[in-house]
């Protein structure tokens, strides 16, 4: 043992292992980059064709470079297509969107987060009943209540509003944006609660100083979810809404079944990409916190 | 004046009784420390007192006053929570001042106050940190100073020190009765730990199966329990139990069956009198009232009772040695000095303190005076 070599002699089976495991790993990354380049295709192509001449895509087909770009199917989408009997582009649509999602999403959170406060920290007889009864609407298909709320709309005079829309998204919401915070906020420990009453605080200071300052994760992960359920939800707004007064997805939908025979790619393009934009926001910049508040639970 | 009262205090959650009519008081300033094994209920009766649970019949007064259906805020207490309890997103000194500001106490009020318990409980470089950067002695002493700061008529704690490493719940431990001797407030103080309960109560009270077992001073809960339950659950290691009979018509003696050989007999301190012979008694003896046999050191021969016994397991401590005997057939733990310790395999002749020992009734389990 005394003369032990320091220079490694060549080892065969060592550098078979070597050779083996850059095999493998080659065969793991082309795998994933097809897998990949499968999966951003689809925008690829929308993105080309929002930016390609018409001509030229009937020409070439639709997937392909753009050859010369041009922005007037933008342009046309949002301010002169003709959609739904009008004129006008898309551009009303998109702000229908915008004012259906936006207070939907905003009352919809807020009466989770109260929801959830009273089923986990304040049960009563039958809580539990309420709660389990509540989320039957997580299972219940969109399609199911469309009569009950077609009678509820015109009894009160709110077919073909966004109002109406606000009021539907809003109830059907509730039983998610409940769940989500019922059960983050099971994890809060119950002392807290106690300790705070013994400090003299009430149901509101509880909730102001205790509670809603350990939300966030749950606050966004609930915003993102009503908001882009809401914005991408098309089956109400095509139901009870019409031309001007769609939401965006709906005129979106009016466009790819509307009467010309001719398939406006570059048009149809430009449009999806636009009702695509404000959910892409949201992931954007919140879909970090969406990840962490869907899997951590609340307090150490 | 007593500042808590509880009398004929019941709970029940649905079918199950959990507290099967407690009645309990606290003198003003006094230190009473509720200890029992876990499901005894100490717990929930401590909640009652601080008015988190409901009560399904009894009373209970804080200061004379019925508080039966008075909510926890109005009840004048402070609590400090097994958990700690504190809340997250706020700073120390928030957490410091919640309760004041919920009852609106001036700004400069509550400033003096939390400068007080600040420097009562020596946290004052931590007041602008947060729960989560502290440790959990820190967070222990947080706690306390939360419940400090309001001056409450009672002070109600909720296992405190089972959260705390060995060392550091010592050191709490001395810490909180140094406390409790400076600001001498009611107080009291729910614990599974025996040894926490002797150190700090004035007076203990002793739960089982949601009955209180007995109520008095540590001195007296050790050496004259109430009932077996009080005997073996107080004191480590236990007491030795050895069922036995009255020896004799004058009962001054106890005979314990040793299987086939002849029957041990022991002498009592004291006679049993007016209990006929060959009545079944518990024998009752600690550890430390059992040493080894020395005839020059045995001054009054008749408190001592004299027997054999193998030994069987020898477990230093350190400070002491816990020896395992066979007691006619019976298995007893006695505590020897680490010098006098004798080894496995030697027998030796055990001399019991029959002055301190306990007779139970072996029919009720209560202790026979």
């Amino acid at each position: 043992m005394v003369d032990a070599t320091l220079s490694a002699p060549f080892d065969a089976a060592a550098a078979r292992a070597a050779r083996k495991y850059f095999i493998g790993r080659v065969g793991i990354y082309a795998f994933l980059s097809l897998f990949a380049f499968i999966y951003i295709l689809p925008l690829f192509v929308v993105v080309a064709n929002s930016f390609r001449p018409l001509p030229e895509i009937i020409q070439n087909g639709l997937i392909g470079f753009p050859h010369s770009l041009t922005f007037g199917a933008w342009s046309q989408v949002w301010n002169s297509y003709c959609v739904g009997g009008t004129c006008e582009g898309i551009r009303h649509n998109f702000f229908n969107s915008l004012e259906m999602t936006i207070p939907a999403t905003i009352i919809s959170t807020l009466l989770g987060l109260m929801n959830g406060y009273i089923l986990s920290k304040w049960r009563f007889y039958g809580s539990e009943v309420i709660f389990t009864c509540m989320m039957f609407g997580v299972f219940m298909p969109g399609q199911v209540s469309l009569m009950p709320w077609a009678f509820v709309l015109g009894q009160l005079g709110l077919a073909n509003s966004i109002t109406g829309l606000v009021l539907i998204h809003c109830v059907q919401g509730l039983s998610f944006t409940t769940l989500f915070c019922r059960n983050y906020y099971v994890n809060i420990p119950d002392d807290l609660i106690k300790a705070a009453r013994i400090d003299g605080a009430g149901f509101w200071r509880i909730f102001y100083k205790i509670i809603l300052p350990l939300s966030p994760p749950i606050l966004i992960v609930t915003v993102i979810w009503q908001f882009t359920g809401i914005w991408n939800e098309y089956l109400f707004g095509v139901v009870f809404t019409a031309g001007r007064g769609q939401p965006i997805t709906a005129s979106l939908v009016g466009m790819a079944t509307g009467g010309t025979n001719v398939r406006v790619y570059d048009v149809m393009s430009a449009g999806v990409l636009i009702g695509a934009i404000p959910p892409l926001l949201i992931y954007l910049f919140g879909g970090r916190y969406f990840v962490r508040g869907l899997t951590q639970g609340a307090i150490k | 004046m007593s500042s808590l009262t509880i009398s004929k205090l019941r709970k029940s959650f649905g079918p199950v009784e959990v507290l099967k009519g407690v009645d309990l008081e606290a003198r003003t300033g006094e230190f009473v420390a509720l200890v029992g094994p876990s499901g005894c209920g100490k717990s929930t009766l401590l909640a009652m007192i601080a008015g988190l649970e409901t009560i399904s019949s009894g009373e209970i007064r804080i200061d004379g006053r019925l508080v039966n259906s008075v909510a926890p805020k109005d009840r004048d207490i402070a609590m400090v929570f097994q958990s700690y309890a504190l809340y997250p997103t706020m700073t120390v000194r928030q957490n410091i001042t919640f309760g004041m500001e919920s009852r609106h106490v001036p700004r400069a009020v509550q400033d003096e106050a939390v400068k007080r318990v600040a420097a009562l409980l020596q946290i004052e470089p931590l007041l602008q940190r947060k729960p989560g950067q502290l440790s959990g002695g820190q967070r222990q002493r947080v706690a306390m100073g939360r419940a400090l700061v309001r001056d409450p008529k009672l002070f109600l704690f909720d296992e405190p020190l089972s959260n705390l490493d060995a060392k550091l719940r010592v050191e709490m431990r001395s810490e909180i009765k140094r406390l409790h001797q400076r600001v001498g407030k009611t107080t009291i103080y729910v614990t599974h730990d025996q040894v926490e309960a002797m150190t700090l109560a004035s007076r203990i009270a002793v739960m089982h199966k949601g009955e209180l077992q007995q109520f008095d001073v540590p001195r007296m809960v050790y050496d004259r329990p109430a009932n077996m339950f009080v005997a073996g659950f107080m004191g480590s290691p236990s007491m030795n139990f050895l069922s036995a009979e009255i020896g004799d018509e004058q009962g001054s003696t106890l005979k314990l069956a040793n299987g086939d050989d002849a029957p041990l007999t022991l002498g009592l301190a004291s006679p049993l009198a007016g209990r006929g012979a060959s009545r079944n008694i518990i024998l009752g003896v600690r550890p430390e009232h059992i040493s080894l046999h020395h005839p020059e050191r045995v001054a009054d021969k008749r408190a001592y009772a004299l027997a054999s016994a193998p030994v069987e397991i020898v477990e230093p401590t350190g400070a002491e040695t816990m020896v395992g005997l066979r007691l006619a057939g019976r298995e007893i733990t006695a505590r020897f000095e680490p010098h006098e310790a004798p080894e496995v395999g030697q027998t030796v002749t055990l001399a019991l303190d029959m002055s301190k020992a306990c007779l139970f009734d072996a029919q009720t389990e209560r202790l026979i005076n």
